[in-house]
């Protein structure tokens, strides 16, 4: 008998799980269909580099359907809701995809609507957000008109995909104003809900050091209640205020739209609650979670869904077989940093250990928590693995999906 | 960790002063624990919150953060704040005797 396996999502997620699958059933075996809304699918990590005019949008987006293996369905459609008791997906365009196994895949969205005045004056003149093309391309063209005064980098709230690019932003605005002879006349700011830079100690006081080195001022524990963009600040819910030419706002997350509307799928964020080793939904039995979809404490990072892919696809293979599954996802999260300057960060963890100093993946490989122009390369060259091994569902050359110990500083120091 | 003397009863906290065993807490330890955070008199809007972080930690196995508190307490994140200055989430989660909530990475 053919089992059905529908994908929602064609991004990071969705894309290397049918590849997966792909290879490992027959299309007499397994059917696998991916449902998206578009067919545009961007490397979003790129989209850090387009205020900077280092790379363009259209660099960065390619055609959803055709990074997908041959014998995967891809339907292009909004999705209205998921019938978990039916095991239906319901589709905006009338459409009806049963499955013997659903995999949820459609990561994280931004509800800049959620703070108060985000979207109001000044939005897209003088408040920004580079977590979209949009945005990102807006920002480019104020930065370029950019003649000296404040600017603030702002995180709302978390959680928010890639919880180091806002860091990365600060760094390379550093770097760009300085390659531009202005970095005298531009205060750059970063304000975080967070009691440090990051969240984890290590890395947080590394990074701390860092900001301060580049003359990045650090204001912490603001809870942003309102952004003022015709009068220029930022207002936390207790009352403090800061005053900025030009803001960077990372704006609030949740999940998918649809996942508020299929009764018992979703949390009070539309994130899906899910088991944080075995990736399977807490929901159903047969519904599976990858990527920034997923509740789970790990960062929202292509790097994490990644490494979660090859457990996911183990675990959907173990259901249908009817083995128990594998507790085999560890929280593994792996970021290189840029800090401006043709130079990277490189930081390494999981769910029980914060990243360390020391080597990756072994004792002779690219420097951890240290600036390298090594780590800048392999950010370079990161995209072109995510086209042509990450999304096809391979496995990076001695890259594992769980975390390496060899190489690290495990006592924290150097 | 540490052993700490509430309402005339032994309790454990945790450096950050959480409880370490929710099932320790009591209602009449409630006052003294939002003393020791600079609320003075606990309202019934203060109540509510704390009633409502317990009853979700007991239900989901973790507190809410604001944000989630703000869209389903019946508490808005601007009164949130009125209410515990120093951060909802964190000293509303003290004073309900639960866990710090577990925030995200």
């Amino acid at each position: 008998m053919t089992n059905r396996v529908v994908i929602l999502g064609g991004g990071t997620g969705g894309t290397l799980t049918a590849n997966r699958l792909r290879r490992l059933y027959e299309p007499s075996d397994v059917t696998i269909t991916v449902v998206d809304q578009d067919d545009r699918h961007v490397y979003q990590p790129g989209l850090l580099f387009v205020p900077f005019g280092l790379t363009h949008p259209e660099d960065i987006v390619r055609p959803r359907r055709r990074q997908l293996h041959r014998g995967i369905d891809f339907v292009e459609s909004a999705i209205d809701h998921v019938d978990i008791e039916a095991d239906n997906v319901h589709l905006v365009d009338g459409t009806t995809l049963p499955y013997d196994v659903l995999v949820v895949a459609t990561g994280a969205v931004l509800v800049p609507e959620e703070t108060e005045g985000l979207t109001g004056p000044g939005w897209m003149e003088k408040v920004f957000t580079f977590y979209t093309s949009e945005g990102a391309t807006a920002l480019e063209a104020a930065f370029a008109a950019f003649d000296g005064g404040r600017i603030v980098i702002n995180v709302v709230d978390l959680p928010i995909k890639c919880p180091v690019a806002p860091l990365e932003l600060c760094f390379l605005a550093d770097w760009y104003f300085t390659e531009r002879g202005m970095r005298d006349r531009v205060e750059l700011t970063y304000v975080t809900p967070l009691d440090g830079a990051f969240t984890k100690p290590v890395a947080s006081e590394h990074l701390r050091g860092m900001l301060a080195e580049k003359g990045v001022e650090l204001v912490t524990e603001f809870n942003t209640g309102e952004v003022d963009g015709a009068g220029g600040r930022l207002v936390s819910y207790d009352g403090r205020e800061v005053p900025f030419d030009l803001a960077v706002v990372v704006p609030l997350h949740g999940g998918a739209p649809y996942v508020a509307r299929s009764p018992g799928l979703g949390d009070d964020l539309n994130f899906v609650p899910t088991d944080e080793h075995t990736l399977q939904a807490k929901a159903a039995p047969n519904i599976f979670v990858i990527g920034d979809a997923a509740n789970v404490p790990a960062s929202k990072a292509g790097s994490v869904t990644h490494f979660e892919g090859e457990t996911v696809v183990e675990n959907v293979r173990r259901f249908l077989e009817g083995e128990p599954l594998r507790a085999g996802f560890d929280g593994h999260a792996n970021c290189f940093i840029e800090t401006g300057f043709h130079k990277a960060l490189l930081i390494d963890f999981n769910y029980d250990t914060e990243p360390l100093t020391g080597h990756y993946p072994n004792g002779f490989g690219l420097p951890l928590l240290k600036e390298s122009g090594l780590n800048h390369l392999g950010k370079l060259m990161f995209q072109w693995f995510y086209w042509h091994s990450l999304l096809p569902g391979r496995d990076i050359p001695g890259i594992g999906s769980t975390m390496p110990t060899t190489g690290k500083h495990l006592s924290g120091k150097d | 960790m540490s052993t700490t003397t509430i309402a005339a009863v032994d309790v454990e906290l945790n450096d950050e002063g959480f409880f370490v065993h929710p099932e320790q807490w009591t209602e009449e330890m409630a006052p003294e624990l939002a003393r020791r955070e600079g609320i003075d008199t606990l309202s019934d809007a203060h109540w509510q919150v704390i009633r409502f972080m317990r009853s979700e930690f007991f239900a989901k196995g973790t507190g809410p953060t604001v944000r989630v508190l703000g869209k389903t307490s019946g508490v808005s994140v601007k009164e949130l704040y009125q209410l515990f200055p120093k951060g909802p989430a964190k000293i509303a989660a003290r004073i309900a005797g639960i866990p710090k909530p577990r925030g995200c990475i």
